[in-house]
């Protein structure tokens, strides 16, 4: 049973790939990278038995920690580790609860991060060659550490699952998660110029970490080493009940989810209520935008490309504290670069919902203009709100005509490149309802080559007003800023309207075949 | 009928419509030919027919899923497509709605050449697309206005039979609720009312009846009937014999992208039920009594 249930993972994995050459392309790319990242783990590892044994251990047990932890925490952001065996999927076969667990568990080895994960950990046996009772016993602890991994994932997935069966709950999840990974970046960066000046700190980190569940079986081996068997012992100890625990608790939860189906609870919003339908003006391309904007704030796939909105402006003005205050002029251009480049996946959000808008017969431009001006009607602000608000911080009032200039060029050209790129290619995304984090495999690759082509696109057609600012705010000229910020505006009205025909002639000519492209997608 | 009128939607009305849309192919035709008897020969044989598929052709992989298909269907009939599971009917479907591109072959809607006059086509044309997903983050109200402001309607006339087709179909009290929390059947009425908000000459619909329950499919069969009564053509896909027999008046039998039959139903069925007529033409059925192991007692 637990060998047909690795079949089936197998075998959906592979049917999934045929099915389209790009994804193949992109998990042979993700393999390429895991088992290069494999490759460099082990050599590292190898390379540490030259090392003393204080400087191998902080090593290992503070990478073996956060390993540990990224396994715990990841499966909250991203849904999407391994869904093929779904315990929902299976609930109607007449599976024992302990094998459709071990079944579960073996179908996480396979694929990249498992596997990855796996034999990474085994290969801290590669420290302690020179001992040989000492290397196996690292393998057999690694082991441990990464069925850790990934049984605490499961257990993860499967408990936030079963609290949060509703759809509701499911996407509020979603969104209510982007807190702490917005503020993730300015924590991160704190901690690591903490750790910069304080590295002597770091070998009484990794001697606390293996206190705890997170980094207990990576210090094992070192404990032996140095000849501490009865901390060794200890160790192994917490690191075997931690494993156990997890089990437990997943088993519990297991079980508990074979028996409660999602389930969805329905709230009424009064009739008469048009919502954005009523404000916008009556016209295809005043009802597109109205439901656009709908989506932006009712589907939460849409709100999680804004994370990174309030992360710029955390970011840079963490850099300008270090006395650059320059960097803080970046913020109202790369707001507009991520804003404008947001409807690019509109589309494919959509999916076969498109038919109904194709079926009646509205002009490619109309629905163009509508995804445009509803994504403008809150982009365009947040821009100049975020370009003076930048410049009311770093005081550098005389540069403010030029970055408004490339704000709001950029802003608009990327409106008009992503409206060209969006009716022509098809990325794949969480369907609707799914985790908005959830990532359909292959998607971060065609999603990255596809962004990357559309910046390359922009970064051109912005280039005048950008050389304007550039060069008037370093000559101190403010003449130049002026008609930097009258070329991004001129400029930037003449891409969007641009965009908008040619892509919407695009839409007017390939729709169905675009159509095509995203019910296959499902 | 009555509730029909109540709609305001009676597609009688549209004649002017229909004599706009011909008048380009009415010049053609009297420029070639000076008799008259030809030329109202011609507006007659354009006139009588709502849906004109010639020769259509759609192939995925190597399947052929729509093999030469030819088919006429008269203006004013309620027409049934029935055939096995992927016989083709929904691909003849998308291609005859302009969802789908054919590989070859012409459709015509009431003389309007689908796939060079997209946009005039499609709005003689009403779909209910089996499997697609709606945009179900609105309530059932604002999918509905959605689909009526799309068509290029008044903000008044979309808001009016916004209330008729709710009423009708018996969803006021869902109107506030968003459509994803819908029931099946729900979501099915509410895809219908969107197909039925800009007044349609054509209604094609895929799999109404599916998981509606009985009560509100009789009252979608009221609706169609009076839809087609007042002159509109409802052409339906279905698996559900005895409904297309006692509901349609002409039905096509579809398999393997081919027609087998078509015609009135009683030119189809020919004295025996649709239902083992079509068994007949479309052929598969087994008379076996199960596997050993599946006989319990």
């Amino acid at each position: 049973m637990v060998a047909n249930l690795l079949k089936l993972r197998l075998l959906v994995l592979k049917n999934f790939l045929l099915r389209s050459t790009w994804q193949l392309v992109a998990v042979i790319f993700g393999a390429f990278y895991g088992l290069s990242a494999l490759f460099g783990a082990s050599f590292g590892l190898v390379a540490l038995s030259g090392a003393p044994v204080e400087i191998a251990r902080t090593v290992v047990v503070l990478a073996g920690s956060a390993l540990v932890l990224g396994w715990l925490v990841v499966p909250l952001l991203f849904t999407g580790i391994e869904q093929t065996l779904d315990p929902a999927r299976l609930v109607t076969f007449p599976i024992p609860l302990n094998t459709l667990l071990i079944g579960l568990a073996l179908s996480g080895l396979v694929g990249v991060p498992g596997f990855v994960t796996m034999f990474g950990a085994m290969a801290t046996a590669g420290t302690w060659w020179q001992h040989p009772l000492i290397a196996v016993l690292a393998a057999v602890c690694g082991a441990l550490a990464a069925t850790t991994c990934i049984v605490g994932s499961r257990a993860v997935t499967t408990l936030s699952s079963t609290i949060a069966s509703g759809r509701r709950f499911r996407e509020a999840a979603g969104v209510l998660l982007m807190v702490p990974l917005v503020l993730l970046g300015p924590i991160i960066i704190s901690i690591s110029s903490g750790l910069r000046t304080a590295t002597d700190a770091l070998p009484s980190l990794a001697n606390s970490l293996a206190w705890t569940p997170l980094g207990a079986l990576w210090a094992v081996p070192s404990d032996v080493a140095v000849g501490q068997w009865g901390v060794a012992a200890l160790h192994l100890l917490i690191g075997i009940a931690t494993l156990a625990l997890l089990v437990l608790i997943w088993r519990r939860t297991l079980a508990l989810a074979l028996i409660t189906p999602a389930h969805t609870v329905s709230r009424s919003r009064g009739r008469g209520k048009l919502g954005f339908l009523a404000l916008f003006p009556a016209t295809p391309a005043g009802a597109v935008a109205a439901r656009s904007l709908t989506y932006w704030t009712r589907d939460p796939r849409y709100a999680r490309q804004l994370i990174a909105v309030p992360l710029i402006p955390a970011l840079m003005f963490f850099y300008s504290r270090n006395g650059m205050l320059e960097v803080l002029a970046l913020v109202g251009p790369l707001v507009a670069l991520i804003l404008s480049l947001a409807i690019f996946s509109d589309l494919s959000y959509e999916g076969t919902a498109f038919a109904t808008q194709i079926s009646s017969g509205i002009r490619g431009r109309d629905d163009r203009l509508g995804r445009a001006a509803a994504l403008a009607s809150f982009g365009l602000p947040i821009v100049i709100l975020f370009s003076v608000g930048s410049v009311w911080i770093s005081g550098l009032w005389s540069a403010l005509p030029g970055l408004l200039g490339v704000s709001i060029g950029v802003f608009l050209t990327g409106l008009g490149v992503s409206s060209v790129s969006s009716a022509l290619v098809v990325i794949p995304v969480p369907a609707p309802g799914d985790n908005p984090f959830k990532a359909a495999p292959g998607a971060g690759f065609t999603a990255a080559l596809t962004t990357f082509a559309t910046w390359g696109a922009l970064g051109v057609l912005a280039l005048p007003e950008i050389i304007l600012a550039a060069v008037g705010a370093s000559t101190g000229v403010a003449l130049l800023g002026w008609i930097g910020l009258v070329v991004g505006l001129g400029l930037g009205s003449l891409f969007l309207v641009v965009g908008i025909r040619v892509g919407g002639a695009r839409l007017d000519r390939a729709a169905p075949e675009l159509l095509e492209r995203l019910a296959r997608q499902r | 009928m009555t509730r029909w009128a109540v709609l305001g939607i009676s597609a009688l009305n549209d004649t002017d419509r229909c004599l706009t849309a011909l008048s380009g192919r009415v010049a053609h035709v009297s420029a070639t030919d000076n008799q008259p008897e030809a030329e109202t020969g011609a507006l007659d044989q354009l006139a009588r027919v709502a849906l004109s598929i010639r020769g259509l052709y759609k192939r995925f992989g190597d399947k052929n899923a729509v093999d030469n298909l030819s088919l006429d269907v008269p203006s004013g009939s309620f027409y049934g497509l029935v055939g096995p599971n992927g016989a083709g009917k929904t691909t003849t479907l998308s291609m005859a709605t302009g969802l789908l591109r054919p590989d070859a072959g012409t459709i015509t809607v009431h003389g309007v050449d689908v796939w060079r006059n997209l946009t005039q086509a499609k709005r003689l044309v009403g779909v209910l697309a089996d499997g697609a997903r709606l945009f179900d983050r609105l309530t059932g109200e604002q999918l509905v206005t959605y689909s009526g402001l799309l068509s290029g309607m008044e903000r008044t006339t979309v808001a009016e039979r916004v209330d008729d087709l709710l009423r009708l179909l018996d969803l006021q009290g869902a109107g506030g609720t968003l459509v994803v929390d819908y029931s099946a059947g729900m979501t099915k009425k509410i895809a219908l009312a969107c197909a039925l908000v800009h007044a349609p000459r054509i209604l094609v619909l895929d799999e109404p009846f599916e998981s509606v329950d009985p009560v509100s499919a009789a009252n979608i069969r009221d609706i169609l009937q009076g839809y087609v009564s007042s002159g509109g053509t409802v052409i339906v896909s279905s698996h559900a014999m005895d409904l297309v027999q006692r509901m349609c008046d002409h039905v096509a039998v579809i398999s393997a992208g081919r027609v087998l039959a078509a015609g009135t139903i009683d030119e189809v069925r020919g004295g025996s039920t649709l239902e083992d007529r079509f068994v007949e033409l479309v052929g598969g059925r087994h008379h076996a009594e199960g596997p050993e192991w599946l006989r319990i007692s």
